[in-house]
């Protein structure tokens, strides 16, 4: 279901005015939340279309994350000379990691942040896809692997930061993005690319590739049988899915000046699985509704009342799944899918 | 110590975490082969066991309290196990994916409860002094190994617990029901077999013995609200590599788990170890993506 | 020439159940055959034997004289070999036509896919299809919504716009009335001479409506082959199966 035009419009003009509209502290939350949201997308692409669940999409936000980060942390320092970013100094690091050196282009740094994650994910669910594990299976694997990422950026100290990971931003190309200013361009960067990244995957949705991944989704072996290869379709969406959710953890650095393996974990990861069960997982703009709502509601909840709002999440996930599988998008529009759908045997290794 | 000694102690304790890994994974293995879900708050199952230690200890202190600890852990777990198998999963069990999901959102309100009753930090349960003892070589090329008394005790509940699971399985009315329902469930139910209370009743003994698991978990460390979390992301990729529904299947893919990875820590860190198990398993399906027991039968092809 | 289809004593062993013992069976290119038995007797195995979900123990299979036992599934449904499932295998949420589009696409490249158009004559082939079918004023909707007869043609419809040369059809029939059930064989009569079919089925009306030269299996093995008339006339066939199937009618 696609929203009307005049909706849309709207929604598209108050997005673009929203830095003169509220503050600048709900502005920095908005942001972060739309950021989040290019993650939404991509579960809903990969979820609500191709039935794939993945419950580690924090690590490719993670990687798009932590891609900016370091080339951030490299910005202004003297790296011929032996400089080093200031945790590395304390953990007593004696020349830059070879890994890092290749942070040190702002713009080489920028297309690492698509590409890392997409190729990321292509090997992985490519690895994963090819011997047809899928659905439960391939959910408790994503899982293993978010646990796997935090650990490990976690345990890599002088790497990675640690458990504080990396922060103390000032400038990006030269370019402060700490004023005023810069988190106004910042967010108009974000909305631009999420209005983006929900027109493209409208398009890839109409077209015989979304035709085919649905396809997938309904019967995998029924398209087997019809001679096709499910195979790409699938990784295809996993990697969309994986420079999304990069992208959206890179903005987000922007937008908190902080990336940590707090971020990018197991709960995180299936936190972003709610937002779009929330919102709907057959839609688009549920997805990046659900996206704001359940975020502005974390927000509100748990500033008020801490322990309240894991009771809340925990409900949230409860009553979503059993009473309202369609999310808040279901509930506007006449299913294209009949519930029985919903329903439907999910295929693991045959 | 010698070298030899060395390897064989991680062996041993390779082992050891093996047996925990097939008291957790056990009951997420038969559930998940019956109903094809898989129960994200099994993990507070193992936590809720080692509360129900601690709490029972309160109230029976002493040598003994442990061996009282064991069935209340169990009964209460598999209590749990039940009112949850009937409000959430049964009802969502046509839905494996969101069966996940519900059950996540459970093991978040679980876990915070804890939080809320215990405290963030966890209890202590201490061993019983028959428990406190270490089985120490001194000559030999087994010189320098000690062994636990705490960790043989497990090896001994585990191989109790697998060894009547197996019994009830392959020996009982209600294991053939579980064989039958496993096989090819609307064939069973035609045939009279209650496939409902079959799978409420296999998905209760697996938290119960989730909970016997927690006791266990208990003696090892303190109990905390995420417990269960450090267990269960091994328990799922034992259901993975073990294949579906399969007993010895479970045992030996938590073995390999438990093994692989005692023994790559004597050369690598615990995360670097954690990311290594992944890999180990990523590679493991490509060669057998049906697991280590494959189960050939119509039921499952369709 | 050689047959279009040859089984070669083929044996399926499921842990120690032959669901299927030293099956030999030939097919001829556009011709119709028809393979009934009792439940359990082997006929779904059979198919999935063919289309190679299910490895034979023994025995080997030939397609347009190539030996297909050990080629992966996709590899034999390109060799032209497309199966009708007995539970409608239907992409429910798609509608009616893009069902028809994924199954008649040529070019199956994925990379292809990345275009809102479709070849003309795809469509045009699609369409003609639809009409067979009866399904025209279906034609959005999606299958999920279809009756249980309009699935089943739907599926048939399907498995003929992959213009595969065989076309295994099973129990195209389960759940129908009378009426859908003669519409079905009408249907089926008239791809022959374009496709070779096979039909799985244990309804002796319809059998009877397709009136072809018939196949039946008993506990994994092959009974009586002959016209429809003979299977009637049979004693052995009367005994195991036809006597059953009036008890069930009655």
């Amino acid at each position: 279901m696609k929203p009307a035009l005049p909706i849309t419009l709207l929604v598209l003009v108050l997005g673009a005015a929203a830095p003169w509209l509220i503050s600048a502290y709900e502005l920095s939350l908005l942001g972060r939340f739309l950021a989040f949201s290019l993650v939404a997308l991509g579960i809903m692409l990969t979820w609500g279309e191709g039935g794939i669940l993945s419950l580690g999409q924090g690590v490719f936000f993670g990687l798009g994350g932590y891609a900016l980060a370091m080339h951030l942390k490299l910005e202004g320092l003297d790296i011929a000379n032996g400089d080093m970013p200031d945790f590395m100094t304390w953990s007593g690091v004696s020349a830059l990691p070879t890994l890092w050196r290749f942070f040190v282009n702002p713009w080489l740094s920028l297309v690492y942040v698509v590409l890392v994650p997409g190729l990321f994910a292509a090997f992985f669910g490519w690895l994963v896809f090819r011997r047809r594990i899928g659905g439960v299976y391939f959910a408790l694997i994503t899982q293993a692997l978010a646990l796997a990422f935090a650990t490990l950026l976690v345990s890599q100290q002088a790497l990675t930061g640690g458990f504080n990971g990396l922060t103390n931003f000032s400038t990006f190309a030269g370019y402060d993005i700490t004023s005023q200013g810069a988190a106004r361009v910042i967010y108009l960067i974000t909305f631009m690319l999420v209005v983006a990244a929900y027109f493209a995957l409208r398009w890839l949705l109409a077209t015989r590739f979304g035709t085919m991944l649905r396809a997938t989704r309904d019967g995998e072996n029924r398209i087997r049988f019809l001679g096709h290869n499910p195979l790409p379709y699938k990784v295809v969406a996993f990697t969309i899915a994986g420079s999304l959710s990069g992208i959206g953890g890179a903005l987000f650095t922007l937008h908190a000046g902080v990336i940590s393996p707090a971020l990018v974990g197991v709960v995180p990861s299936i936190e972003m699985v709610v937002w779009v069960a929330v919102g709907g997982r057959g839609v688009l703009w549920g997805a990046i509704a659900g996206t704001l709502l359940v975020n502005f509601a974390k927000d509100e909840i748990s500033s008020a009342l801490p322990s309240l709002w894991l009771y809340a999440l925990g409900a949230l996930f409860v009553l979503v799944v059993s009473f309202l599988p369609g999310g808040i998008a279901g509930m506007f529009s006449n299913p294209r899918l009949p519930p029985r759908l919903l329903r439907r045997r999910q295929e693991v290794v045959e | 110590m010698h070298e030899s000694a060395f390897l064989i102690g991680q062996v041993f304790n390779g082992i050891s975490v093996a047996s925990l890994f097939v008291m957790a994974a056990l009951g997420l293995a038969l559930s998940f082969g019956l109903m094809r879900v898989i129960n994200m708050a099994h993990g507070e199952m193992l936590m809720l066991g080692g509360y129900l230690a601690y709490l029972t200890l309160l109230v029976v202190p002493g040598p003994l309290g442990i061996l009282v600890a064991m069935p209340v852990a169990f009964l209460g777990a598999a209590f749990l196990g039940g009112i949850l198998e009937l409000t959430v999963i049964h009802r969502l069990s046509t839905r494996p994916l969101d069966t996940l999901l519900a059950t996540w959102g459970v093991s978040l309100i679980l876990q915070q409860a804890a939080r809320n009753l215990f405290g963030a930090i966890g209890v202590q349960v201490v061993a019983p002094t028959w428990l406190d003892h270490t089985i120490s070589f001194s000559t030999g090329i087994l010189s320098g190994l000690t062994l636990p008394d705490t960790r043989l005790f497990i090896l001994l509940v585990a191989a109790l617990i697998l060894g009547g699971v197996a019994l009830l399985i392959n020996k009982t009315r209600l294991g053939l029901y579980v064989r039958a329902v496993n096989q090819d469930r609307p064939t069973a139910a035609a045939l009279g077999v209650n496939a409902r209370l079959v799978d409420l009743t296999v998905f209760a003994l697996g938290t119960g013995v989730a909970g016997l698991a927690g006791v266990i978990l208990a003696l090892l460390g303190p109990v905390t609200p995420t417990v269960g979390q450090s267990y269960i992301v091994p328990a799922f990729l034992v259901v993975i590599l073990g294949g579906l529904g399969s007993l010895v299947g479970t045992t030996i893919a938590s073995l390999m788990v438990g093994l692989f990875t005692a023994l790559i820590e004597i050369y690598v860190d615990v995360s670097v170890a954690q990311v290594l198990l992944l890999v180990f398993v990523i590679l493991f399906i490509q060669i057998r993506p049906q697991g280590v027991i494959a189960v050939r039968s119509r039921a499952l092809e369709g | 020439m050689s047959p279009l289809l040859a089984l070669e004593n083929v044996t399926v062993d499921f842990d120690g159940f032959k669901a299927l013992t030293d099956v030999s069976l030939t097919l001829e290119a556009n011709a119709l055959r028809i393979l009934i038995g009792p439940n359990g007797a082997g006929k779904s195995t059979l198919c999935d034997t063919i289309i190679g979900r299910v490895r034979p123990t023994a025995g080997r299979i030939l397609f347009k004289g190539e030996a297909i036992t050990a080629l992966p599934e996709q590899e034999i449904v390109k060799r032209g070999i497309c199966r009708k499932f007995q539970t409608p295998g239907i992409l429910p949420s798609l509608s009616v036509m893009e069902n028809l589009l994924v199954s008649g696409r040529k070019n199956r490249a994925w990379w292809r896919a990345f275009t809102t158009a479709t070849p003309a004559q795809e469509m045009a082939r699609a369409e003609e299809i639809l009409e067979t079918i009866g399904l025209q004023d279906r034609r959005d909707v999606p299958a999920a919504s279809l009756a249980h007869g309009e699935k089943q043609w739907l599926e048939i419809g399907m498995v003929v716009a992959t213009d595969a040369d065989l076309l295994l059809l099973d129990e195209p029939t389960a759940g129908m009335g009378p009426q859908d059930t003669q519409r079905t064989a009408e249907l089926i009569l008239s791809l022959i001479g374009r496709h070779a079919v096979l039909v799985i089925d244990h309804d002796m009306s319809f059998v009877e409506a397709l009136n072809g030269f018939t196949t039946v299996l008993h506990q994994g093995q092959i009974l009586k082959e002959g016209s429809v008339a003979e299977i009637r006339a049979d004693a052995a066939v009367e005994a195991v199966y036809l006597g059953r199937a009036k008890d069930e009618v009655a």
